[in-house]
């Protein structure tokens, strides 16, 4: 079930550094929004805060508001471990768990939480590695470990492992930045089915990804090296691509600089 | 929202299945909590033991431990889930393996300053034990330190430059059978237990009709030492950049001569903390002046001649003696030699530190 | 298309390899290479002949034992005639080992797990190092503590196994007396390993890739199933090699077993009970009073110590040897 994110007055520290400030936007439901700007933006940092990831690093801190539909993610009672159930992610380089099989890299989050019967494993296996347009491939030597996968493939049985969970939200952080142009194309033509069922956040640094697969698109931008990133300007993809609101985004996007 | 989203935490405060809006929080325990059960099982573990009438603390810090898992565990489960009860179990048996080693290495450590320092003064420094009787609460440890510094000061140059130079041609020039050969023995040699190394020299001196002597022990000494020099200058050395060694056989300088001048001093600093480890290891060997330097009451600072002691074989002797006045001195004598290990320890690491070549640590 | 994307490739290890130029004919260079050469044959020499001198001084010990060398429960080279046999020796040596090795594992990983994973950031690095200065205290002082602090204070626990657990005979003590037993020699030599066997943990637990671990996190996992199924399968092998490097200390431990046991030569299934003996005490406490007829039958001894620790010492090597193979899988 889609859900949409809406963040208010979002700052994330690293210790006493300031990374990201005072950023507000709405995600919408079951649509794909990219974020895009230069390196050290804090792009990814800021994705990082919609699953509550960002506390993981040491020294991570967040203030702010993220409302999963009406509910704060940095609420009083919320436990991260829900939160992250909830909100899927999927990471830069794929990481299968080296040691599982590819069936149980995608029962992974299942398992965790034993609300599952047996009997639907497979089932659930099954729709959640066609869901990721790798049951084809895989489904001879489900058995077989992981990371035997080829890197597009172990991306594509990341994707499967994080919607098996039936995540409300996905997020992306540079998913094809290790992948070679045809896994790629694959990973792009799932995100565009994914959207039906999802709502999609997706870092990229790729310009014409973000052009290509994504509704809504974000830009970032920092002052200089060490101040903080802020967000620029949010707004329907084919706009910021065309014809942006603010002369920082036009000057990013026709690659005068970052 | 899937059912597996909502059946993963039971215990919500509206547990029904269409309950959206609060769907993330969840009753857990304050922050304190742990804290909290710490103090009650320690309370009802030390209650329990002046009721049982326990002599040992040990049985009241193992019943408290106890206490405290089974409490964490069942308070979790009630109040949270049974996933969040196994969460915080595995915290608390963390917590408590931790709390379980620190008690008897604290132990050790405080009785080995604490009874030392009764005992250690300048006299104990500086005087042997010559015409002390057990019962005395005389006598030192003045040629157990000679005995020692000087072993293991043979031990040192002997081994140093030996475990240098292979570690050398193991990175530098090693390939094919010997290097795997040699690499492989090193593994072996480092596993061989101290006692083992001094019964190797012992059926050498039964063979020569060697007497004991201080050179002896030294050379049981080397065969610890050794591999460990290997092993740490090795590492070093692969952490020199291939560059380097380019940059300088490009201008024309030999091999040799670019492993002495460009590539052992870029790795000195950690090579030297190898070999003061290795030295800090040595020096608490036991067993191998036991067989083979045989042990002496007196100064003999000829390590090449007649018997020795060392600070180990004293604190083993002074032990077997048995009174409480020899106690007294094993005591101090530990004392000495931990300082002395754990000073060669921390000027050790304290270089590595310094003079760090950047590693992926 | 997509062919901007970026490949990122990890930096390549160092790795020294065979450069051009020793062939010439300089001086320098061959007495150089000779001399490093020569320092590592010299190591192949020295482990050749720890095993040629000891088989031979073993075997001029053993041709003249009358008793069984495996199976003979005494220990008296000096009778007339010889009789000794290593069967009290190889089972407290093996028992001690695995109760030492039953406790100090699992509180190892306990406490590497607790560095790495749960102490407070400003106690992990300070507690690290404390556990790396631990593990070079000598022996002697380990074997005094046992021997004067920790004897007695094992005394109320003793009771409440025999009490409690003495119907597993094992745990029955039959004799009263102070805990000079196998038992205790295992506590302690729990304790002696317990620094080495976390430090290598520890140094595996921090080595496992961070988006394994990320990866169970953004499933939703709780810290303890995070390690379960990112930390501790990958640390599995390295935490078997460790506690074959403690194996290894623990079987060869003469000190620390020599202060605290009260030896005979008896092997009691009675773990509590004083008795019993190790290969490495029994050298230290009867090496005084041997002849040099005695002294090849300790060293006889000494040698199947040896061969016990280079099994144990293969074993980890080929379980740290595999896990190279495994680790490139998904780098």
């Amino acid at each position: 079930m889609a859900k949409r994110i809406d963040v208010s007055g979002l700052s994330a520290y690293y210790g006493s550094h300031l990374a990201i400030e005072d950023i507000s936007m709405t995600v919408e439901p079951r649509s794909v929004t990219a974020f895009i700007g230069p390196s050290g933006c804090g792009k990814s940092t800021f994705l990082r805060t919609l699953n509550r990831m960002h506390e993981v690093t040491p020294g991570g801190r967040v203030e702010g508001k993220v409302l999963l539909d009406d509910e704060n993610l940095y609420g009083a009672n919320v436990d991260p471990v829900t939160v992250r159930r909830t909100v899927g992610m999927v990471f830069q380089r794929p990481n299968p768990f080296p040691t599982m099989s590819i069936f149980d890299n995608v029962a992974a989050g299942l398992k965790l939480n034993g609300s599952y019967k047996k009997s639907q494993l497979p089932d659930i296996v099954e729709k959640s590695l066609r869901g990721a347009n790798l049951w084809n491939e895989v489904k001879d030597r489900l058995n077989k470990p992981g990371s035997g996968l080829s890197g597009g493939q172990q991306q594509r049985l990341c994707i499967a492992r994080a919607i098996a969970v039936e995540p409300d939200v996905l997020l992306m952080d540079e998913p094809c930045s290790a992948l070679d142009p045809i896994s790629t194309l694959a990973i792009e033509d799932l995100i565009g089915e994914l959207k039906e069922r999802f709502t999609i956040v997706i870092v990229t640094h790729n310009m014409q990804q973000a052009a290509r697969v994504s509704d809504r698109t974000a830009f970032f931008n920092l002052a200089a090296v060490g101040k903080p990133g802020k967000l620029i300007e949010i707004d329907e993809t084919e706009r910021i691509f065309s014809n942006p609101s603010v002369q920082a985004t036009e000057d990013y996007i026709s690659g005068r600089f970052g | 929202m899937s059912q597996a989203a909502n059946t993963g935490i039971q215990e919500r405060p509206a547990a029904t299945a269409s309950a959206r809006p609060s769907s993330l929080s969840s009753r857990a325990l304050p922050r304190w909590a742990p804290l909290a059960f710490a103090a009650v099982a320690i309370a009802l573990g030390v209650g329990t033991g002046i009721a049982a009438g326990w002599q040992s603390r040990t049985q009241w810090g193992l019943v408290s431990a106890l206490l405290f898992l089974v409490i964490s565990y069942i308070a979790t489960s009630v109040v949270e889930n049974r996933r969040q009860a196994k969460d915080r179990l595995a915290t608390s048996v963390v917590w408590v393996c931790f709390l379980l080693a620190v008690v008897p290495l604290a132990s050790l450590l405080w009785t080995t300053v604490s009874h030392g320092a009764e005992r250690l003064d300048g006299y104990f420094l500086t005087h042997s034990m010559a015409g002390v009787l057990g019962s005395e609460p005389t006598g030192g440890v003045y040629h157990a330190l000679i005995g020692t510094l000087e072993q293991v000061g043979i031990a040192t140059l002997i081994s140093a430059p030996i475990g240098m130079l292979t570690a050398v041609y193991l990175v530098e020039y090693g390939k094919g059978a010997l290097a795997k050969a040699v690499t492989f023995f090193v593994d072996v040699m480092t596993g061989i237990p101290s006692i083992v190394a001094g019964l190797f020299i012992l059926s050498i001196m039964l063979m020569t009709k060697t007497q004991p002597s201080g050179l002896m022990g030294a050379l049981a000494l080397t065969i610890l030492m050794i591999p460990v020099v290997v092993r740490s200058t090795e590492e070093m050395l692969k952490l020199v950049p291939n560059e380097l060694r380019e940059a300088s056989l490009a201008l024309g300088v030999p091999k040799w001569r670019t492993i002495l001048k460009v590539v052992l001093p870029t790795a000195i600093g950690g090579i030297t903390t190898g070999v003061m480890l290795a030295i800090a290891r040595i020096a608490g060997e036991t067993a191998p002046i036991m067989l083979l330097v045989f042990g002496s009451q007196l100064i003999n600072a000829n390590p090449f001649q007649g018997a020795q002691s060392s600070l180990p074989f004293y604190i083993w002797e002074q032990y077997k003696v048995g009174t409480d006045q020899s106690y007294d001195r094993a005591w101090a004598a530990a004392l000495v030699l931990i300082a002395f290990v754990m000073i060669l320890n921390l000027v050790a690491r304290g270089i590595a530190r310094w003079k760090a070549p950047k590693t992926g640590r | 298309m997509a062919s901007t994307t970026p490949i990122e490739t990890p930096p390549a290890a160092p790795v020294a390899r065979q450069r051009a130029g020793t062939t010439s004919g300089r001086v320098g260079d061959k007495v150089f290479l000779g001399l490093s050469r020569g320092s590592g044959i010299l190591l192949l020499v020295i482990m050749a002949s720890i095993a040629v001198f000891l088989t031979y001084r073993a075997a001029l010990a053993v041709s003249k034992d009358e008793g069984n060398f495996f199976t003979t429960f005494d220990w008296n080279p000096a009778g007339d005639p010889p009789v000794f046999g290593i069967a009290v020796l190889l089972f407290g040596t093996v028992v001690s080992s695995i109760i030492a090795m039953a406790i100090a594992v699992p509180v190892a990983v306990g406490i590497a797990l607790f560095i790495s994973h749960y102490a407070p950031r400003k106690l992990a690095a300070p507690l690290a190092y404390v556990v790396d200065l631990l593990a070079a205290v000598p022996s002697i002082v380990y074997g005094i503590w046992g021997a004067l602090v920790l004897v007695p204070y094992l005394e109320g626990p003793n009771l409440w196994l025999d009490q409690f657990f003495g119907w597993t005979y094992i745990f029955e003590k039959t004799e009263v007396g102070v805990a000079r037993s196998l038992f205790t020699v295992g506590i302690l030599l729990a304790i002696m390993i317990l620094p080495i066997v976390t430090s290598v943990s520890r140094e595996v637990f921090l080595q496992v890739p961070r988006m394994n671990e990320e990866a169970a996190l953004a499933l939703g996992a709780t810290r303890w199933e995070v390690i379960r199924l990112s930390v501790l399968p990958f640390g599995r092998s390295g935490v078997i090699s460790a506690s074959m490097l403690g194996l290894g200390r623990a079987l060869g431990e003469t000190m620390a077993v020599a202060t605290v046991l009260s030896p005979s030569f008896v092997i009691s299934g009675h773990l509590l009970n004083a008795g019993g003996g190790t290969f490495a005490q029994n050298i230290a406490a009867k090496f005084d009073e041997a002849n040099e007829y005695g002294r090849d039958a300790l060293i006889a001894s000494g040698l199947v110590l040896f061969v016990l620790t280079l099994l144990v010492n293969g074993a980890a090597r080929l379980i740290i040897a595999r896990r190279k193979e495994y680790s490139g899988a998904n780098a």
